[in-house]
């Protein structure tokens, strides 16, 4: 399969992501698939951003594993990054401003210094970032990219700045293009180009237009990382979609608003992460008991607490489960992918109007952030809508209209206020079917009995109508990685990669949550001969819920909770690790010691300071082994001392400065 | 304007009677906000009462007319949902001093400050009630309750001097032992087009043995009844809000027109909500589409 991985690095503020993004589109409108993760910090200006974008002629379901063109956009990121280029590829620099250490290079990759003033200097004066579009058509040149579809890019991009701008986006890259035409060959790729545009687009943009397609008319928020993207996206286009979007005072008064607009008739959906979600969870009871639709979207991100505000996790799942007291009927959904959130979320409003309870929608920070292309099917105008069965008038001479009738179904058909005839109160104290409250003054524990499992109820039939997961795959594989949400894609390259190396794998991905095919599950897995759970949480939360609902215990966990999304070859490597017996190590990996010495750079010493060589030491007087780092000058290469960093614990134990 | 056809009481008796305490300051104000709905002609299907947890929060329960009786101290934020979904609707928030000055305290300020449509009355008795007589934001300095046994330490709230610089425009006081002019301010609040206050003293004759009926009667005077008061004047108003001790002013406090929050949503100008087209139209998608290639 020909595929390319580029990797942009920089700071907050360099404006990457413009370049990522004009990257991205060109080989997707040439009909190349595209997958690009941003990985970024909670800062403004400044940090470290690396986003790698994937480009194949088939179908890419994660960041992948390779790195091909790094695009350096300050040296710091040449540090980092220059190393992990592989043979074969090349690095691209603003040679006015950094420097390349040729020793940071592998063998047979190619360094692309750009003096991007002479190469600009015809165009007159221009700004700073712009040394990005000098260098995305270098590597247009090098990756072999037709230019011209990059500057119909750029002129759909600038086109509300006006021709001049346009103009002159083009014209810079295609002075970065030529200037890499004179001076190098390019890396070799041949691609075959089919033209087929596709969307690329972000699980939460997904969200936003499946929800508009879906006739969602309210959405309510308040600012979170990761869930914001929504809330800007739902901003920016409210009154061209008619949609009411309330930032509210906090995710307490978002989702009881929600919940009134849905109690009135209006499809309302929210989103939060597990912070403001924590908010939510007596409200989200209380549209059990009222039996008022609601979907939530629940973007995860590092927790606990504050967390990892700008950093992946699929940790919130207890939380979820666990949200609001008592038992109520709610759905749990967690997409796979970003066409999924686009589906799943038209799913979630259709479930939550016909069986009248709120429909959770776990995503998390790679998932709702990330763009990839998605075939152009899987974002359709007419979806179906579902709206469940609605009293829109009410004869009184039948009798009173009993809002919450006891029925088979356990669905009680729904008034709006406005109706007539069929004034009612929706009370979260319980209630008989009238609506009336069963527990002032006397309580009447078989109404109680006969309203709790009329509510309940409805899960059976919710069950009956969400489809099974199948195993993905060999029957007769040695492993099964059994995953949820946003790690489909990169356990389905897993499997795959480990196919190839002759470990026959295969997938079980698990999307609904709750109501949970528990018979159905442990079917398939009882016929499994190894399970392994992957998740990125410390404590396997969907293991254990897997052993409750079935009875089956995955045989190990691969886990992943440093904020990182997982990468293909991180899961093959821990299957083999698995299949051998070996058993898991928690050491600090030479890598690792690396950037915790960057951390330590960062918080302790200056700009000029970066990691060097590393080694392994004995334990030296420590009660562990220990990394030592080298700290070099940027500037001379010169040895500024060592950093010595526990093995095991990560403690950073000591700076020692050399002599100087 | 349409001429008002008046609607007796009757059409609002709910289908159980209200279960508390007898001599209970919410009786009156039940009976205020029925007169009030009365007096504007609303049909019960379009009038919507939502309220929190409370025992005045129990009021829904009493009236006929749609109700959400949700959590505690959350009907503020219930209410602008349902009102964002239909401003066809009539929306009126019931309630108790713990449930919006306390726990709720966020919601009421923010819709103050929205100045959304929406009428609250608060039915305050200084005291937690339901859950049997502990200190609630608007209980006085040194009152011995259940929670503070050797007096409160916590000066109380304010809700007038509160609403008025958080930007309600429609601010009254009543009080349930005038249940005739209480009815005449919600009806005002009703009418009033955008977030009107109305907080009543209610006592509650269980717990609240400091602030009872002679306690007020002793002390409240009538706005309406001050020559040259004028409910237009922000700062006057601001001002009575803090007459607090031998004479308590009870009446409409502010009163004044602004834009509501309804008026700057472009999607609202179409209609409620609620009557949209689910679907939008197919050029929007197309948009879209053509948005992310
Ligand atoms: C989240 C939450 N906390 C506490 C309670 C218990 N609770 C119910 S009513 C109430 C206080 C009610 O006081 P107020 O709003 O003044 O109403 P009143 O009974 O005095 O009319 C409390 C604390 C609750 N229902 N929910
Ligand atoms: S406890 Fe107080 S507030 Fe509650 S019903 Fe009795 S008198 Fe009214
Ligand atoms: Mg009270």
């Amino acid at each position: 399969m020909r595929e390319v991985t580029v990797g942009i690095g920089g700071a907050a503020g360099d404006g990457l992501d413009k370049t990522g993004d004009t990257l991205a589109k060109t080989a997707a409108r040439l009909g190349l698939y595209v997958y690009a993760y941003n990985s970024y910090q909670s800062v403004i200006r400044g940090g470290h951003i690396w986003l790698r974008v994937r480009i194949g002629e088939k179908r890419v379901t994660s960041h992948g594993d390779h790195l091909n063109v790094l695009i350096a956009l300050n040296q710091d990121s040449i540090e980092r990054h220059a190393r992990e280029v592989e043979p074969g590829g090349a690095v691209i620099y603003n040679s006015d401003k950094l420097k390349l250490d040729p020793t940071l290079l592998r063998n047979n990759v190619l360094p692309v210094p750009l003096p991007v003033s002479a190469i600009t200097k015809p165009l007159g004066k221009i700004p700073p970032v712009m040394q990005n579009t000098v260098a995305l058509g270098a590597l247009l040149f090098l990756i072999g990219l037709d230019f011209e579809t990059a500057a119909s890019v750029l002129t759909d991009t600038f086109k509300h700045k006006g021709q001049a701008v346009i103009d002159q986006n083009v014209a810079i890259a295609r002075a970065g293009y030529d200037y890499a035409r004179e001076h190098f060959v390019p890396l070799g790729y041949t691609w075959t180009f089919t033209h087929i545009r596709r969307p690329f687009i972000t699980g939460n943009e997904a969200f936003a237009i499946g929800a508009v397609m879906a006739g969602c008319k309210f959405y309510s928020a308040y600012p979170m990382t990761p869930a914001s993207s929504i809330l800007h996206w739902m901003a920016a286009h409210a009154e061209r979609c008619g949609i009411v979007v309330k930032q509210c005072e906090d995710e307490l008064a978002v989702v009881n608003m929600a919940i009134g607009a849905g109690y009135a008739g209006v499809r309302a959906m929210c989103g939060t992460s597990g912070g403001g979600f924590a908010l939510m969870t007596e409200a989200i009871g209380q549209a059990g008991m009222i039996e008022a639709p609601l979907v939530v979207i629940e973007v995860q991100r590092g927790g606990p607490s504050t967390g990892l505000p700008t950093k992946t996790e699929q940790g919130d799942l207890n939380q979820v489960f666990g949200a609001s007291q008592g038992d109520y009927p709610r759905v749990i959904i967690a997409p796979g992918d970003v066409a999924d959130c686009f589906a799943t979320v038209v799913e979630a409003f259709n479930l939550a109007e016909k069986y009248q309870l709120p429909v959770i929608i776990m995503s998390d920070l790679l998932l709702s952030e990330h763009p990839e292309t998605i075939e152009p099917e899987a974002l359709r105008y007419d979806v179906p809508i579902e709206r469940g069965e609605l009293v829109t008038e009410w004869d009184e001479s039948q009798g009173r209209y009993k809002r919450y009738v006891f029925t088979r179904s356990g669905v009680s058909p729904r008034a709006l206020p406005g109706t007539e005839g069929a004034v009612h109160v929706a009370a979260t104290d319980d209630h008989d079917e009238e609506g009336i409250l069963i527990s002032d003054i006397f309580t009447s524990p078989p109404v109680r009995r006969k309203i709790h499992e009329k509510r309940m109820r409805k899960l059976e039939a919710v069950l009956r109508e969400l489809p099974p997961p199948v195993l993905e795959g060999p029957e007769d594989a040695d492993v099964t990685l059994i995953g949820w949400g946003s790690t489909k894609g990169v356990i389905q390259e897993a499997a795959e990669k480990l196919a190839r190396e002759g470990i026959r794998a295969n997938h079980l991905h698990i999307k609904y949550l709750f109501p949970f095919h528990a018979r159905e599950v442990t079917e398939i897995l009882r016929r499994c001969r190894k399970i392994v759970g992957v998740e990125a949480n410390y404590s396997g939360q969907f293991a254990r819920y897997l052993r409750a609902e079935t009875g089956i215990s995955v045989d190990a966990l691969i886990r992943k909770y440093d904020g990182e999304p997982f990468e293909p070859h991180q899961i093959v490597e821990s299957v083999k690790a698995i299949l051998q017996g070996k058993p898991r190590t928690l050491d600090v990996a030479e890598d690792e010691a690396c950037e915790i010495a960057n951390h330590y750079i960062r918080t302790h010493l200056d700009d000029d300071a970066r990691p060097g060589r590393v080694s392994r030491l004995e334990r030296d007087g420590f009660e562990e082994p220990l990394w030592s780092v080298e700290i070099i000058s940027r500037e001379t290469g010169q040895r500024r001392g060592r950093l010595l960093i526990g093995v095991e614990t990560g403690s950073t134990y000591r700076w020692e400065e050399s002599a100087s | 304007m349409a001429t008002v056809i008046e609607l007796p009481i009757e059409t609002y008796a709910g289908p159980v009677d209200p279960d508390w305490c007898p001599g209970c300051g919410d009786f009156g104000v039940l009976k205020a906000v029925k007169v009030a709905a009365g007096k504007l002609g609303i049909k019960p299907k379009d009038l919507v009462v939502v309220s929190g947890i409370g025992c005045s929060s129990n009021l829904p329960g009493f009236i006929h007319a749609y109700g959400v009786h949700s959590l505690h101290g959350r009907a503020v934020a219930v209410a602008q949902g349902i009102k964002l979904a239909n401003h066809d609707l009539h929306v009126v928030v019931t309630g108790g001093d713990g449930d919006g000055y306390g726990i709720g305290i966020g919601h009421f300020i923010h819709a103050m400050r929205r100045n959304i449509d929406i009428t609250y009355v608060v039915m305050n008795n200084q005291i937690y009630g339901l859950t049997t007589g502990q200190a609630s934001p608007t209980t006085m300095k040194d009152v011995r309750t259940k929670s503070t046994p050797r007096g409160n330490a916590e000066p109380p709230i304010n809700p007038i001097a509160l609403a008025l610089v958080s930007g309600a425009t429609y601010v009254a006081r009543g009080f349930s032992g005038e249940p005739e002019h209480l009815a005449q301010l919600i009806a005002g609040g009703i009418a009033h087009r955008g977030f009107a206050l109305i907080d009543v003293f209610s006592p509650c004759v269980t717990y609240n043995k400091v602030n009872t009926y002679p306690w007020f009667k002793q002390r409240i005077y009538k706005l309406e009844e001050e020559v040259g008061y004028d409910p237009s004047d922000a700062m006057a108003a601001l001002q009575k809000s803090f007459e607090w001790g031998d004479r308590i002013p009870i009446g409409l406090f502010y009163k004044d027109a602004h834009p509501i929050y309804e008026d700057s949503e472009p999607a609202l100008r179409r209609g409620p909500l609620v009557r949209h087209p689910l679907r939008p139209e197919r050029a929007i998608f197309e948009e879209l589409l053509a948005e992310l290639m």
